[in-house]
């Protein structure tokens, strides 16, 4: 063998083994709604992803972390074009975050098929827990019509007879309103769909007055949600038919915004402040400290999301070519939640409690939520027999 | 729809028109008299709410930090005209789109870092917070009847000065012919960025009347301007009195589009409303130049 030969040999053999090793960093794509009424989601979920991150050392399974950030303005073709740069020029290993579902259903299948894997942190439409399920994505949030479910039984339980629904016309708005009729058996007065972001909501109010229901039930997330429970206080409905919605309208970052017209709503989620397990309670009290804030539960979201890629690259010894082993790492979930009890169903999305919490002042006169009832305890999405995978 | 609540989504539709007109009236003048192109009247009306809510929190009244707002709305709409704007005239619309494009990123930047990115808010002031019977039944929030008075008085405020003041009179002499009236001696760099205050004092002064209604946040101006833009096309691109009637005609047609139609159908109503005029009068209903 000549010598020039032997050298290329030589390197190729040390190519081949280096493959095989740990990735000096790991290379993290944050894609959020990070300008526009709806940014205050997408600056909470990284908030909490950046603790969740100090929280494993400043490093993610051991590796040091290159975090990109980038927004998508809450539009999908924004989305897209983000993605895309992620994928080919930052070349990252994993992207997270994705608040919104329109953008979800625009970004998913050109992250996964690239071989990246996607940990929604939000966003979790109908269409990618059933038939469209992908081995790449994992949803660490929840599936879109887990909280409204939730919601519905309580209303069903509590005896509602008739019931007036509304929420924007996109994928999650209409997930939502088929969690709650999935359990909700009563009569649905009206099903009312308004164009997204639109601010003011008094004609839809004025119709609701008239149509006298027993209760209301609606999906407003972020700036949505602000304007809706303040016009819906100013124009006395509070007092007279009352309202019912999910963590999404009434999480942590809007409260403050809308004042009294938030006080005593009920509203159902996954996860809340005052749920009693040693991580939430490190979680809540050390963003108190970081950000001098209470946390929402998109922030505990992020949270959650940072610490999932963090135990399935701790698994794999850092190597994240062997793409197998890694989604075998992700399925296994082995980490910490604040939500106490978290596990993957077979197709990547969580099966979890629910809870019932209402809008209360705390001892510092601070509007947040507090733990009312269980709704559901280690519940499935509806969709995850249609899904195909099997694991 | 029974009379009751025909009565209260006329309320609506009125009370979202002149919100339209206070965005409306400014650009319409900005446009058909300076000929320019200004994006950036929805970040003044962003100012205007942000502006509103912090001095509410200081002042503690609603009055003290509306003047307070407007002022400096109209002191910041003359700095950026003097500063940026005044150098976009003679360049063509294209230009002048894209500079003022990057004055809206410029100032959502500024709200961004200055008040942070979550969502701000303002308390309605204490006697408006209240709903009262206008009839026997038929119930209507007092603050947004506030805002159909504000904006009626806007708009007799307006009339008042354009026919009746000179400035008014040079202002219309502007939008018919702009070089003659440069050409008679008139100060025309005043006349611009005194004209460029009032549209930014009405721009600011809606986002501080939408303040208590809506969340006070980055982008907020956007979504406006958009309609704001629609509501100049259809009333005639110069004239005021068309940017009152398209601004009611639009609040109407969009409050009974959501109500009555179908959501597709419902957000495109106001877009077909302005293909009509402009099929029917491509120039607008009142054009201001012949």
């Amino acid at each position: 063998m000549s010598k020039p030969l032997a050298r290329l040999v030589f390197a190729l053999v040390l190519l081949s083994a280096t493959s095989g090793m740990a990735a000096e960093n790991v290379k993290i794509g944050y894609i959020a709604t990070m300008s526009g009424p709806g940014a205050s989601l997408g600056t909470d979920i990284l908030d909490g992803f950046k603790l969740g991150m100090k929280h494993c050392g400043d490093k993610l399974g051991g590796l040091p972390v290159d975090l990109i950030v980038g927004d998508d303005q809450l539009k999908p073709d924004v989305g897209v074009q983000v993605a895309s740069r992620m994928i080919e020029k930052d070349k990252v290993d994993f992207v997270t975050g994705i608040v919104f579902s329109n953008v979800m259903m625009a970004v998913a299948k050109s992250i996964t098929d690239a071989g990246i894997f996607l940990v929604s942190a939000n966003a979790g439409p109908s269409p990618l827990a059933g038939a469209g399920c992908l081995p790449n994505l994992f949803t660490v949030s929840w599936q879109n019509d887990q909280t409204h479910e939730a919601m519905g039984k309580y209303l069903q339980d509590k005896g509602i007879k008739r019931l007036y629904l509304m929420a924007p016309n996109y994928q999650a708005g209409k997930d939502g309103l088929a969690g709650v009729k999935r359990y909700f058996k009563g009569e649905i007065v009206a099903e009312v769909y308004t164009e997204i972001n639109k601010p003011d909501y008094a004609p839809e109010l004025a119709q609701l007055r008239a149509a006298k229901p027993d209760a209301v039930f609606v999906f407003y997330p972020g700036g949505m949600g602000i304007n809706f429970v303040k016009q819906y206080a100013q124009a006395g409905l509070k007092e007279e038919i009352p309202l019912y919605t999910t963590a999404f309208t009434l999480d942590q970052s809007v409260l403050e915004a809308m004042g009294d017209a938030a006080l005593g709503l009920l509203n159902s989620s996954f996860w809340s402040p005052d749920l009693d397990n040693p991580v939430n309670k490190k979680f809540v009290a050390d963003f108190k400290t970081a950000y001098n804030r209470l946390p929402s539960l998109f922030a505990a979201q992020g949270y959650d999301a940072a610490l999932l890629i963090d135990s399935a690259v701790r698994q794999v010894g850092g190597d994240l070519k062997d793409k197998d082993k890694l989604r075998a790492a992700f399925r296994k979930a082995d980490f910490k939640s604040v939500r106490g009890s978290f596990r993957f169903n077979n197709n990547h999305f969580p099966i979890q409690n629910f809870y019932i919490r209402q809008v209360v002042r705390d001892e510092n006169n601070v509007l947040t939520n507090k733990l009312v009832g269980v709704a559901f305890e280690s519940h499935p999405d509806a969709y995850h027999d249609q899904c195909g995978m099997k694991w | 729809m029974d009379s009751t609540l025909l009565i209260v989504q006329g309320l609506n539709g009125l009370q979202l028109g002149v919100m339209l007109f206070l965005m409306a009236a400014g650009l319409t003048l900005v446009f058909g008299i300076m000929n320019m192109i200004n994006l950036a009247h929805g970040s003044l009306y962003m100012l205007g709410a942000y502006l509103a809510a912090t001095f509410q929190r200081f002042t503690g009244s609603f009055a003290a930090a509306l003047a307070m707002a407007m002022a400096v709305t109209v002191i910041v709409g003359m700095l950026v005209e003097v500063i940026a704007l005044r150098r976009l005239y003679g360049r063509d619309h294209l230009d002048q789109v894209l500079a003022t494009f990057a004055l809206i990123l410029f100032f959502n930047e500024l709200v961004r870092i200055l008040w942070g990115p979550q969502a701000y808010f303002m308390a309605l002031p204490g006697g408006l917070s209240g709903h009262v019977a206008i009839l026997p039944g038929v119930v209507y929030p007092v603050y947004r009847l506030v805002i159909i008075g504000v904006g009626m008085a806007v708009a007799l405020f307006l009339y008042m000065l354009i026919m009746r003041t000179r400035l008014g009179m040079l202002i219309r002499a502007g939008a018919s012919n702009r070089e003659i009236v440069g050409a008679l001696g008139v100060n025309i760099k005043l006349l611009y960025t005194l004209l460029f205050g009032i549209g930014a004092g009405l721009a600011g002064l809606a986002g501080i009347m939408a303040g208590p209604i809506l969340s006070i946040e980055v982008g907020m101006g956007e979504s406006i301007l958009i309609l704001t833009f629609v509501v100049i096309v259809i009333g005639g691109i110069g004239s005021v009195r068309g940017a009152f009637i398209a601004a009611i005609l639009v609040g109407v047609a969009d409050t009974f589009g959501r109500v009555l139609l179908p959501p597709v159908l419902a957000s495109m109503v106001i877009y077909i409303l302005m293909a009509a005029v402009l099929c029917w009068r491509p120039q607008g209903l009142f054009p201001s130049h012949g």
